[in-house]
């Protein structure tokens, strides 16, 4: 669709807030600032190795603020924040369960094996360690799912832009992405990580308004849950596990074996270590110390980001005067989506210049996001699919060009993707399933890859493609024939996310299962082909003649200690 | 990296932004706090963007001085 000026002065009637003159100026500033900041890292970007890995020079902050923004994009602000309005703090579990343990994982154990192997993407890993079938079945496989994601990010952003300001949808998803593509295009990683740590930056100084003028207005966390209790008797939003003894005891509709098993051991397994979109940001660290760092750094302020995501939808539950309903209940009625919350949080508190504050830490989120969707893309396709099948033996320079263009197209790409999206009820649920598609087995295939010798590249490239094919053919299933969510899902009482968590593990145990199977049938690798890439044959730097408090397995145990601490003091 | 031309740290660039930022909410939420709007925010007797003007001022200040071009920062 061709942009237009003209499309600006679209406006839709219902508009929540109107900006004034400070707001749009704050606007406008941030995105002089992004691009400026890729204007100036144009000179330093003329490398594959600056473009694509950022000159493998960030320290353990940068590198860490970066892999943890990158994942702020839709799915962080507005989606959880709704999901927090419909299933309460049960929320919570995709940035604790779901996140902390994963992201300590990849630092401690998984992170030598990245980074000492030099891989440029998760797929070059697999290329090392299972062969060129496996890297193409991967390298494919994330790239349909990046451009997708991406849609999702210029969706969410467009909706927000819609409901708050009355901004045309087709205006919002042009400007932003587009904004997006040139800085990319500019500076490669290096300018999407610097505007990523900014993005961070202003999403929290942002968002953090409104958890705390909303918890003042409610006299404190007791406060809420009470306004909570009294606005919905007999439903429960405010425990973390002690209603998911049964499917039928939460809003969720989900048992805690699915929370644990499927989310907390596969899905956010999978996320955090095999997703090359956060895993690039920690590949670009200075030195292994700063690469394991990376993830824990992230860790740390991943347990904090509930209070600026879960707690406003928490206190729309607790303060707004009307109840937000689904997508399709709001189109019969004209009231507002759980999806609103957050705007509609953001225009309760929010007067003039906070609220062009919060608008660029809801547009900052969305451009991080897509920005981590961009750069991911361009590597993989460029590396792992351009290098590796079409030329293989171009000059550097080449492949940097290559990596320019191909940040346009996929952001093109991703906008296609983004009006797709517009044809799905449920942001939240279209995101999980495609997690459940490739994530899931990836992180068997990778996993068996690092700690097994014995998996070889049989066994890796038939598990990866069975674990895929089957998570498929399980959503097609319950798609087609709704009842099968019982079967899926181990319960008559289990509801989507339950189903995509289930979906998850199943398809991780297929994989693993394949993996396993097909490898002990087929003749292994020599030990010398696997120096660097698996346990047992890689020499790991030790980091004991570092002080305790330099080194990484010590601050991981405290971020453990205070994930065990919250989840004791929220049960 | 290119070692003749030090890179300019990000911290700079975002304590620039938030300078800014700063000034621009501080200064708007003075003028309606004595100009009340007709449909003001809840709370809004807080003001909590004259505080929050300022502080976010104090701390863009800091990382600007702090991580300025020029000077090494470790």
């Amino acid at each position: 669709m061709p942009f237009s000026a003209a499309l600006l002065l679209t406006t839709v009637p219902g508009r929540l807030v109107s900006l004034g003159a400070v707001d749009i100026a704050i606007i406008a500033l941030y995105f002089v600032m992004v691009l400026g900041i890729g204007l100036y890292l144009k000179r330093y970007t003329t490398t594959g190795e600056e473009f694509f890995l950022a000159g493998r020079d960030m320290s353990a902050w940068v590198a860490g603020l970066s892999f943890l923004a990158a994942n702020l994009g839709s799915l962080e602000l507005m989606g959880w924040a709704a999901a927090a309005y419909q299933y309460g703090i049960l929320a919570t579990h995709w940035y604790w369960i779901g996140a902390i343990p994963a992201m300590l994982f990849l630092g401690i154990v998984m992170m030598p094996f990245y980074y000492i192997s030099k891989t440029h993407s998760v797929p070059g890993y697999l290329k090392l360690r299972f062969g060129e079938p496996s890297r193409a079945l991967s390298a494919i496989t994330f790239a349909i799912m990046t451009v997708l994601m991406s849609g999702i990010n210029m969706y969410s952003m467009a909706l927000v832009m819609n409901v708050v300001l009355g901004w045309d949808i087709n205006f919002s998803i042009w400007v932003s992405s587009l904004t997006v593509g040139v800085y990319v295009a500019l500076g490669g990683l290096l300018s999407a990580i610097f505007n990523e740590v900014l993005q961070f930056v202003l999403i929290w100084l942002g968002a953090m308004v409104i958890s705390i003028v909303g918890l003042i207005e409610t006299g404190g966390w007791s406060g809420m849950v009470a306004r909570i209790h009294a606005n919905f008797p007999g439903q429960e939003y405010t425990h973390l596990w002690s209603n998911l003894g049964h499917f039928s005891d939460n809003p969720m509709g989900i048992h805690w074996t699915g929370i644990v098993l499927g989310l907390g051991g596969v899905i956010s397994f999978g996320y955090w270590t095999t997703d090359f979109l956060v895993v690039q940001r920690v590949l670009s660290a200075r030195d292994l110390r700063s690469a394991q760092m990376a993830p824990i750094i992230g860790a740390a302020f991943k347990m904090a980001v509930p209070f600026i995501v879960v707690v406003p939808g928490l206190l729309g539950l607790a303060v707004l005067p009307e109840h937000l309903v689904g997508e399709s209940q709001a189109a019969a009625t004209g009231a507002h989506t759980y999806n609103e919350v957050l705007p509609l949080m953001l225009a309760r508190y929010c007067g003039p210049g906070l609220l062009g504050l919060g608008i660029t830490a809801l547009v900052a989120g969305f451009m991080s996001g897509m920005a981590g969707n961009v750069t991911a893309f361009s590597t993989v396709w460029t590396y792992d699919i351009y290098r590796a099948n079409i030329r293989k033996n171009a000059t550097d320079a080449h492949y940097v060009s290559v990596g320019r263009w191909c940040t346009i197209i996929g952001v093109l790409v991703s906008i296609g993707a983004a009006y797709l999206v517009m044809q799905f009820l449920s942001i939240m649920d279209y995101v999980q399933a495609l997690f459940s598609f490739f994530i899931a087995p990836l992180f068997g295939t990778v996993l068996l890859g690092m700690l097994w010798k014995r998996a070889t590249p049989a066994g890796g490239f038939w598990g990866l493609l069975f674990g895929t094919v089957s998570s498929i053919a399980m959503w097609l299933w319950v798609k087609l024939d709704p009842p099968a969510l019982s079967i899926i899902a181990l319960s008559p009482h289990a509801k989507d996310m339950a189903e995509n968590m289930y979906r998850a593990l199943w398809s991780w145990i297929i994989c693993v299962t394949v993996t396993v199977i097909v490898s002990l049938m087929t003749k292994p690798d020599p030990n010398a082909s696997l120096v660097g890439l698996v346990y047992g044959e890689t020499d790991i730097p030790s980091d004991g003649h570092l002080p305790l408090y330099q080194r990484p397995i010590f601050w991981a145990v405290i971020v453990a200690l205070v994930f065990a601490v919250l989840n004791i003091i929220f049960w | 990296m290119h070692s003749d031309t030090r890179l300019i740290s990000i911290w700079f660039f975002i304590g620039i932004l938030l300078v800014c930022y700063g000034v621009l909410i501080f200064a708007a939420s003075w003028y309606y706090a004595a100009n009340p709007p007709a449909n003001p925010v809840v709370l809004a007797d807080l003001h909590i963007g004259i505080w929050w003007g300022l502080m976010i001022l104090v701390i863009g200040i800091f990382y600007t001085w702090k991580f300025r071009p020029g000077k090494h920062n470790g």
